[in-house]
């Protein structure tokens, strides 16, 4: 043959051109069906989803509000040493005089005292006195303002005060992710917070604590009903599935609030275990509003969630397999544990990642019958976003949440495989 | 039978019978009896009660009735790990989380074997099969003729006395399925284990066994070694069910022991052998095996019984001709002639004589 020798690795169509690129020309009209047929769903995920996210992270370190609302300060502050133990000189004063004026003329100041407020805690009163005073002061003949300032409040002497506006002075900072982690930006860098005002690693923890009781006392619980789900026949496997989703079809609040009747003191458990003698009357059991009351409630209603990926994944283990071993000699508990139950891992896997995310995130159950110690992260983080309105922080916890999630899945993925994980 | 125990009988049923519902029996006063180191196979229709009969011998269902004996033993309350019986089943069943190697050391592990002793084990029972350099693959990775050795590796691995085996080759193309079928007699000869195999499949059958049970409606219809199973089927079903056959109706005008004289539905008149055939007048079917009719004036032997016939159908099959004909009335009659270069190649179109000795002619019952 008189071909013309082919450069190696390059395969050559009939009409001369790479077969790669002529393949990929055939396959682009498939691709761009593909892609119109996924668009609509692409673009609400995008939308409603994606951006969101990004936006909330986004919120987490940013902070703008300082340099954009005290500009000449910031830049004036630069050159003050911080840990010289003194309030810095006129010229940052004057700075923040003429700042504030504009600030307060737009009433923006307050939000700034809000925000470092977070930080410090004073320093709302301290900005919304001072804007009042400074509007009043003529920028070019009342100076010099070091003074006038701190007649106002004397905390402006405080170098305290300067320590925390310059701390805070950057666009970005890490400030929201320490406090959600009971540290702070201080002057000499990170710190720990005192003891009193620690709160969010115990939150973290017992978040994460009680994620794994539910989940395991749901696959506890919910393992002998898939397998009795995948080996009843017909009939009345339909009519226990049923029973399994007979909670998705009752508002959760309903269910919740079952809970509560049934749990608290004067409640029906209660009652029946004071009629039968096992309770006295005057030492009725605490089974709500802590987190005894948070893990059952929340494993009854996440159940469902660990059945249905473990009874798929059992149906589709044959029963010839069980009967196999037991023909190869096997005793019924040694044909379960060597061949059945490692089969149906994969849906242990996909439930436990199911219900363990679910539980992690959980917010309406907590609130209603956790009480104080029964609370989730999650439940801060609805405070921060509706009540105090500290969003930087609700969505640093809420990264971190994020995090705690993906380090998970990355270890299970390790360890366990996420190949194995099988929702049918 | 009940009494007469053969005396190396291994497997025993004793008139066992078997109901799901409480209103039908699958299986109806099954008697049989299996000598030791005997290939039987258990042949019939779907839903004729053989895999039943096989899963109460495995101990997966328990007999409603009557007794199964291994042994001398009875069985029936004895749970399955403890029969020591090895099974192959219809999709192999091999464990997917286990390598080769450990799906075969898996029933010794369970007997408490000795590392050392189970990998040597393991080792022989591979190569048995000639797979030994699989022992690390995983199930998955194995083609459907290899999982099908190494299901039967693993059901003779601990050395059982007797292994079943159901329908193991059905999910095998024919040329496979051909060459395993061999593997398997032979193995099981070697070893000189018992082997009760259940098939719907005729000529896997009559290939591999020493006898075959003919199971139709939870009964035994015949139980007979292959040969005699084909040449003298004893009734109309497994005449019709073993092999091709040619039936003719009629009625039996005389019956004089080894001869009966039937007259077939057009009135034509032909000696048949009775089988199980006992009064005159009754209906009867009469069963001639296509390889038995002949065409060729010269080939016919002097006592042949002639018919005439109509060519509707020649079919070259390269070693036979398929011929269909038009015989008493019927258009299915089939008679199959060896490709040999005196043979006729008949014409659609053409009458011609057709002839059978009456000893190939079996009046069987009407169903």
């Amino acid at each position: 043959m008189s071909a013309p020798i082919e450069e190696p690795g390059e395969v050559l169509a009939a009409d001369g051109t790479p077969l790669k690129r002529s393949l990929a020309r055939a396959l682009r009209v498939q691709k761009l069906r593909a892609l119109m047929l996924i668009a609509p769903l692409l673009i609400f995920i995008l939308v409603t989803f994606i951006l969101p996210v990004a936006d909330m992270l986004y919120r987490s370190v940013e902070n703008q509000i300082v340099s954009e609302t005290l500009p000449k300060t910031v830049v004036a502050l630069e050159s003050w040493d911080a840990d010289s133990g003194e309030a810095p000189d006129e010229a940052v004063f004057a700075a923040l005089a003429a700042d504030l004026q504009i600030a307060a003329e737009q009433k923006i100041h307050t939000k700034l005292g809000t925000r470092l407020n977070y930080e410090n805690p004073g320093m709302a009163s301290l900005f919304r006195k001072s804007g009042r005073q400074v509007k009043k002061w003529d920028l070019e003949t009342d100076g010099p303002f070091k003074e006038q300032f701190v007649d106002v409040d004397e905390d402006w002497a405080d170098p305290e005060v300067w320590q925390t506006i310059k701390t805070y002075a950057p666009k970005i900072t890490a400030g929201y992710y320490l406090n959600s982690v009971d540290m702070k930006l201080g002057a000499d860098g990170v710190e720990v917070r005192p003891e009193s005002e620690r709160i969010y690693l115990t939150l973290f923890g017992r978040t994460l604590f009680m994620s794994f009781v539910i989940t395991a006392s749901c696959i506890v619980l919910g393992y002998p009903v898939a397998w009795l789900l995948a080996n009843l026949p017909m009939k009345t496997s339909n009519l226990l599935m049923i029973l399994v989703l007979l909670p998705f079809w009752t508002s959760l609040l309903v269910r919740t609030s079952a809970w509560k009747i049934l749990l608290q003191q004067q409640g029906v458990i209660n009652d029946i275990l004071v009629w039968i003698g096992l309770v006295a009357d005057d030492n009725r059991l605490v089974m709500i509003n802590n987190q005894l009351g948070t893990i059952i409630a929340m494993t009854h209603i996440l159940l469902p969630f660990m059945i249905l990926p473990m009874y798929s994944v059992m149906q589709s283990i044959q029963p010839t397999y069980l009967r196999a071993a037991k023909s190869l000699g096997a005793t019924n508990w040694t044909a379960f544990w060597r061949v059945y139950f490692p089969q149906s891992v994969p849906g242990i896997g996909a439930g436990s990642i199911l219900v363990f995310i679910l539980a992690i995130g959980y917010y309406i159950t907590p609130a209603l019958v956790g009480g104080t110690s029964g609370t989730f992260i999650s439940n801060r983080i609805a405070f921060h976003i509706s009540i105090s309105l500290n969003w930087g922080l609700a969505a640093a916890l809420g990264g971190i949440l994020l995090a705690v999630v993906l380090i998970f899945y990355y270890a299970y993925d390790k360890i366990v495989g996420i190949d194995n994980v099988k929702l049918g | 039978m009940g009494k007469h125990r053969k005396a190396n009988a291994f497997v025993e049923f004793e008139r066992v019978q078997k109901s799901y519902d409480g209103k039908t029996l699958v299986v109806k006063d099954l008697n049989l009896s299996i000598g030791r180191g005997e290939f039987l196979t258990m042949l019939g229709p779907s839903g004729s009660g053989k895999t039943t009969c096989l899963m109460m011998l495995a101990g997966f269902e328990t007999a409603t009735h009557g007794e199964i004996l291994l042994d001398g033993m009875p069985i029936n309350n004895i749970p399955p790990y403890k029969r020591g019986i090895g099974m192959v089943f219809q999709n192999y069943a091999l464990f997917p989380h286990m390598t080769i190697a450990e799906n075969l050391a898996f029933p010794l592990e369970v007997r408490k074997m000795g590392k050392s002793e189970r990998e040597e084990k393991v080792k022989r029972a591979l190569d048995m099969v000639q797979m030994g350099q699989f022992g690390g693959r995983r199930p998955a990775q194995l083609s459907g003729g290899q999982q099908q050795r190494i299901a039967l590796a693993r059901a003779l691995v601990f050395e059982p006395e007797l292994v079943l085996m159901d329908e193991p080759l059905g999910a095998l193309d024919k040329q496979l399925r051909e060459h395993m079928q061999f593997e398997i007699t032979n193995l099981a000869h070697q070893l000189g284990i018992t082997t009760v195999y259940v098939t719907h499949d005729q000529t896997e059958a009559l290939t591999m066994s020493d006898r075959v049970a003919v199971f139709n409606d939870g009964r035994i219809q015949q139980l007979a070694p292959p040969a005699s199973l084909y040449e003298e089927p004893e009734n109309s079903f497994v005449a019709q069910f073993i092999g091709e056959n040619n039936t003719l109706e009629g009625v039996v005008k005389e019956l004089s022991g080894e001869k009966a004289l039937v007259e077939l539905d057009d009135g034509e008149l032909i000696d048949c052998k009775p089988v199980n055939v006992t009064s005159v007048g009754q209906r009867t079917r009469v069963s001639i095996r296509p390889e038995r009719v002949e065409a060729n004036p010269d080939r016919l032997h002097p006592d042949a019984h002639t018919l005439k016939a109509e060519v509707l159908e020649f079919i070259y099959m390269g070693d036979v001709f398929r011929t269909r004909l038009r015989v008493a009335g019927r258009d299915d009659f089939i008679m199959k002639s060896r490709n040999a270069p005196d043979q006729v190649r008949l014409k659609p179109g053409e009458h011609i004589k057709i002839g059978w000795m009456p000893s190939d002619c079996r009046a069987l019952d009407a169903l």
